[in-house]
């Protein structure tokens, strides 16, 4: 099932519905880096709410989508990543690097707000 | 707890990994693995079957429920056990494969060293040209 992208002012939605193979993580990259173009998107929120585990392939594939999206001026922001799944990940060894995350839709958001406005360079300030 | 018939799940491309996964998941939790688990869980399979489709081409996952006997000293368990093989290349040098970070492609190179860390049990063995098979245990707390 290809995840839906919701466009929302400067913002692009991803909400993932269901558990992904990794042909249709590899989709919702495609289509994000596309959409931002299109849209030219200052932002994008992944939301893996759903998902009950992110496993290398996933944080990989994430890890990937923030990347494309800021080459294409644009920020990214994971939101919804469950304790378990969290605590799964590190057990595992793998870290989200630079990507950003936050615990809900609405804080996603506020972040995004956040970063934009302030030209979107998240190094030149702290 | 009688002993269940073995889960036998061929892992031929990427959305196999996904089935046994969730497969690997709904067994604990029929055993009463508690929900960190089930995600430690089906984390280490699908690390481990994704090795299946990625580094051999394809294999398969089988799921058991197993009992270890208490003694005088020690009550009784029940554990599920994952077994993964495959006949593809094979690891020449298990060691190496075992750290953390090496990939001969394109991976993380996280999903051996870190399925041992998730489960209670970890044991590889392989041979170039032969295949190689994975058993991995967790108890139930
Ligand atoms: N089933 C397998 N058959 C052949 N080689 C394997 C298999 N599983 C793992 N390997 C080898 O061990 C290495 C490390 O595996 P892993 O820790 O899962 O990292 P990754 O899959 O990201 O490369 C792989 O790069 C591969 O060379
Ligand atoms: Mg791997």
């Amino acid at each position: 099932m290809r995840v839906p992208i919701l466009k929302q002012g400067n913002y692009l939605i991803a909400s993932i519905q269901s558990a992904l193979s990794d042909y249709e993580l590899l989709q919702l990259r495609d289509d994000l880096a596309a959409q931002v173009g299109r849209f030219r998107s200052k932002g994008v929120i992944v939301d893996v709410t759903v998902l009950d585990i992110m496993d290398s392939f996933a944080v990989r594939t994430l890890r990937a989508i923030a990347q494309i999206a800021r080459m294409r001026g644009s920020e990214t922001v994971i939101v919804g990543i469950q304790p378990e799944v969290a605590f799964a990940m590190v057990q595992l060894g793998l870290a989200l690097g630079e990507v950003e995350t936050a615990l809900d839709l609405e804080e996603g958001l506020a972040l995004l707000e956040l970063r934009t406005k302030q030209g979107g360079s998240r190094d030149s300030q702290s | 707890m009688t002993a269940k018939a073995e889960i036998h799940i061929p892992i031929n491309s990427d959305s196999d990994i996904v089935t046994a996964r969730q497969q690997g998941r709904a067994l604990a939790q029929e055993m009463g693995f508690n929900g960190s688990d089930l995600t430690v869980i089906s984390t280490a399979i699908s690390e481990i079957a994704r090795n299946i489709v990625e580094h051999a081409k394809s294999g398969e996952i089988i799921l058991n429920a197993v009992n270890s006997p208490g003694t005088v000293n020690s009550p009784g368990k029940i554990g599920l056990v994952v077994i993964a093989r495959d006949k593809g290349p094979g690891i020449a040098d298990i060691a190496l494969a075992m750290q953390d970070g090496y990939s001969t492609g394109k991976g993380l190179g996280v999903g051996l060293p870190g399925s041992r860390r998730l489960m209670d049990e970890f044991e590889i063995t392989s041979a170039p040209g032969i295949g190689t098979t994975v058993t991995m245990k967790k108890w139930k707390r």
